[in-house]
């Protein structure tokens, strides 16, 4: 496979960042009151369902109520999570300059605190996607998901590891910012993050305290029950989170690059690299809310900072510029998508063998013009 | 004892409110209580008109209730009232024209259609009872002090008779009118706002003297054309010896303020304004870049003001008044040096907060937005 540089010829890579400019302006100029509602139905559903799942705690000794209860609750921490929390603190509602909107206050009904969040998602995975060594979350430092992350018998744990963030996503994502392997490779020091520790003691002590005392304490006898329901929902949430989140950039085909071959990168070839970075999952209408409309990773790689719900609208547009430009489109129905990670995860748990280094993947191809 | 009983209900009360609080976190209690009913939040303060009337052609009167935070107002001071339009919030500075001492939560806003006016026109055509209104605590130094200045003039035009009008209810609650000059001018007799109102305190207040100057008629009221040293003579022969508070168009206030500079009474001049001031913009000569830090933008300076320059730039800075009033746009600039552009200032202080609004860089400056 071609470097990224040589894709396209200059002037292509040019033309196609200005029809890409083009959607996004007419999206910008097109924005109004219709996103202000539709982001407050979803908020008012969100708090809706939260109070019905909370409430229904206090029928927990009924089978059917403790489940309804954790649906109720479940649902409303994805919402929250994904099409209101990371799209809200993506500054996708900046422009209405309401303040419950604000990207910069907005927090999430998860563990892992907005303010560090911010910075590690918005500017480190957005601006360097898909970069090995820069964009940290390929493989989040715990998994091997890339040919080009060397092999470490550590990576033999990869499905366990894999098995264990799903479980604990919120957590591991909390963690995340505290960037273990920069530390103990002496990168950055324990002192560094001191202003990141204490917001993620401060988050994961309010977090536990309502999901796990308070509101566990207030339905009486049923407090274990509901300690559970309010566990169970928490997991439901991180199994959903993640599965969507790794069939974004992780499935197979989608690309990975090398710091040299984004140096000095013109708009046109940033927004050919968040395609090439990206996957988009198959579905219908409440699939793409439930996935916080992550479902257009590729829409959403490429403008994050327009109302989620707009993707689908300029799907098809993205869609046939990739065609005209002879660029892949990765897309295919969640089950697919997370059957390609799995088999990613699988295999990358072992050393690389011959026909792996040979894998078609952009930065194989520069090192092979290197070596020739 | 009796006195403890309150205490304790309100620590209690506090104490449910922080349980609550933390039982709602990451949103707090507004975000649940707002869906119910918007004017039952607790922290926040939201106002709901209850009735509107359009006195004049050009303007709309609106009475609002407050929710529970409000913390009441001084005659004279100014509230930053905030409506959606097309889903972007917009905020601008009103002075409620009511008595202080009107029973507590009431408002009483009159807004002048401003033609190119975003959000005056947005309330003259769409304000009905039922309307909720985002607002904040009440701000502003243009107030009377206690105990208030025994002669005392208020001078107004157009729609700056909110504030003066304010205070003169104010002083008729307290039945406090002796020595008061109210002078207000507009356009013709039809456009005085308030105008029985003004004649009933006029007729009531025997110590009161109500004057009405109209610029652009010959008959009626008490002084007629612009405002001239010689108005005051006429109505308020004692001025010299007032206090006097001025809010209205600018070339009323320059007119009167160039008077009592003349005379050199300016520290007898109280004033207020609403209508953006000129700026002093200079863009021939900008140079230097403008680094936003929080962002990670960068863009050449172009000598307009901070705030301009950030939403050139693509952001969308808080603000509110965008004329150096209202505080709502100020950041902390790390480094490089502004320039007030409303009194020509120079600050080059590092990390040091200014507002984005009447800030121009003179050079490089960086500053987190």
């Amino acid at each position: 496979m071609t470097d990224l540089r040589d894709r396209l010829t200059p002037e292509q890579v040019e033309e196609f960042g200005r029809e890409l400019d083009e959607i996004r302006q007419q999206l910008v100029a097109d924005l109004g009151q219709e996103d202000v509602d539709y982001i407050n139905r979803i908020i008012r559903t969100q708090r809706g369902l939260e109070i019905a799942g909370r409430g229904l705690m206090y029928l927990g000794f009924l089978p059917p109520a403790w489940l309804a209860a954790v649906g109720c609750l479940s649902v409303s921490k994805i919402l929250d999570n994904m099409e209101i929390g990371h799209n809200v603190m993506h500054g996708q509602y900046d422009w209405t300059r309401i303040p419950e909107l604000n990207s910069k206050t907005f927090e999430w009904d998860t563990a892992a605190p907005g303010d560090n969040w911010r910075h590690s998602h918005n500017y480190m995975h957005h601006t360097h996607t898909n970069i090995i060594d820069k964009d940290r979350d390929v493989g989040y430092g715990i998994l091997r998901i890339d040919p080009d992350q060397e092999w470490h018998p550590y990576y033999l744990g990869n499905p366990v590891y894999a098995v264990l963030l799903a479980i604990f996503f919120e957590w591991g994502v909390s963690l995340h910012d505290l960037e273990v392997d920069r530390l103990l490779k002496g990168e950055i020091s324990w002192a560094d993050k001191a202003e990141v520790r204490r917001k993620m003691r401060a988050k994961a002590g309010r977090q536990i305290g309502k999901d796990y005392v308070l509101f566990p304490l207030l339905t009486g006898p049923l407090a274990p029950l509901t300690l559970l329901g309010n566990a169970s929902a928490n997991v439901v949430r991180n199994l959903w989170a993640f599965a969507i989140i790794f069939c974004g950039h992780f499935p197979e085909d989608v690309e990975s690059f090398s710091e040299s071959e984004t140096e000095g990168e013109t708009r046109g070839q940033w927004y050919l690299r968040q395609i090439l970075g990206s996957a988009n999952i198959s579905g219908g209408k409440l699939f793409h809310i439930m996935s916080g409309n992550l479902s257009h990773q590729i829409e959403h790689h490429l403008f994050p900072d327009i109302p989620a719900r707009r993707y689908p609208q300029i799907a098809p547009q993205v869609r046939a510029i990739c065609e005209k430009y002879g660029l892949s489109y990765n897309t295919g129905p969640l089950h697919k998508q997370l059957l390609s990670v799995a088999k990613k995860i699988l295999t990358f748990a072992l050393p690389p063998r011959e026909k792996d280094t040979q894998a078609p993947t952009t930065l194989n191809g520069e090192k092979e013009r290197a070596a020739a | 004892m009796t006195s403890l009983i309150p205490r304790r209900s309100r620590s209690l009360g506090a104490m449910t409110a922080s349980l609550v609080d933390t039982l709602l976190t990451p949103h707090g209690i507004d975000r649940y209580l707002e869906l119910v009913d918007p004017m039952k939040v607790r922290n926040e303060i939201r106002g709901k008109v209850t009735a509107v009337r359009r006195q004049t052609a050009d303007t709309v009167t609106l009475t609002v209730h407050t929710s529970k935070r409000w913390r009441g107002f001084h005659a004279g001071q100014y509230v930053r009232v905030s409506v959606d339009i097309d889903g972007v919030r917009r905020t601008r500075c009103y002075s409620p024209a009511n008595s202080e001492l009107d029973p507590a939560g009431s408002l009483e806003l009159t807004v002048k259609v401003d033609p190119h006016g975003l959000v005056s026109g947005h309330l003259y055509r769409n304000a009905a009872p039922g309307m909720i209104l985002g607002l904040s605590q009440p701000d502003g130094e243009f107030t009377m002090p206690e105990p208030r200045p025994e002669q005392l003039l208020l001078v107004s035009g157009g729609s700056g008779i909110t504030p003066a009008l304010s205070m003169l209810r104010t002083l008729h609650d307290r039945g406090d009118t002796d020595g008061v000059v109210f002078v207000h001018y507009a356009n013709t007799e039809q456009d005085v706002l308030y105008r029985d109102e003004l004649a009933e305190l006029d007729r009531a207040n025997p110590g009161l003297r109500v004057a009405l100057g109209f610029t652009h008629a010959e008959h009626g009221g008490d002084l007629h054309g612009f405002f001239t040293p010689a108005h005051l003579e006429e109505v308020a022969p004692n001025w010299r010896q007032a206090q006097t508070y001025l809010c209205g168009p600018d070339g009323l206030m320059d007119s009167v303020r160039a008077l009592f500079d003349a005379e050199g009474l300016s520290e007898q001049l109280h004033t207020e304004v609403f209508t953006p001031p000129e700026l002093e913009i200079d863009t021939e000569n900008a140079t230097g870049q403008v680094r936003f830090e929080h962002s990670g933008r960068e863009i050449a300076n172009s000598g307009r003001p901070l705030l301009e320059q950030a939403e050139e730039a693509g952001l969308r800075p808080e603000h509110g008044c965008r004329m150096g009033i209202c505080f709502s746009c100020t950041k902390v600039k790390s480094r490089g040096c502004v320039q007030n552009a409303l009194t020509g200032e120079l600050s080059a202080e590092p990390e040091e907060e200014i507002q984005m609004c009447i800030s121009v860089p003179v050079g490089d400056v960086d500053i987190y937005c």
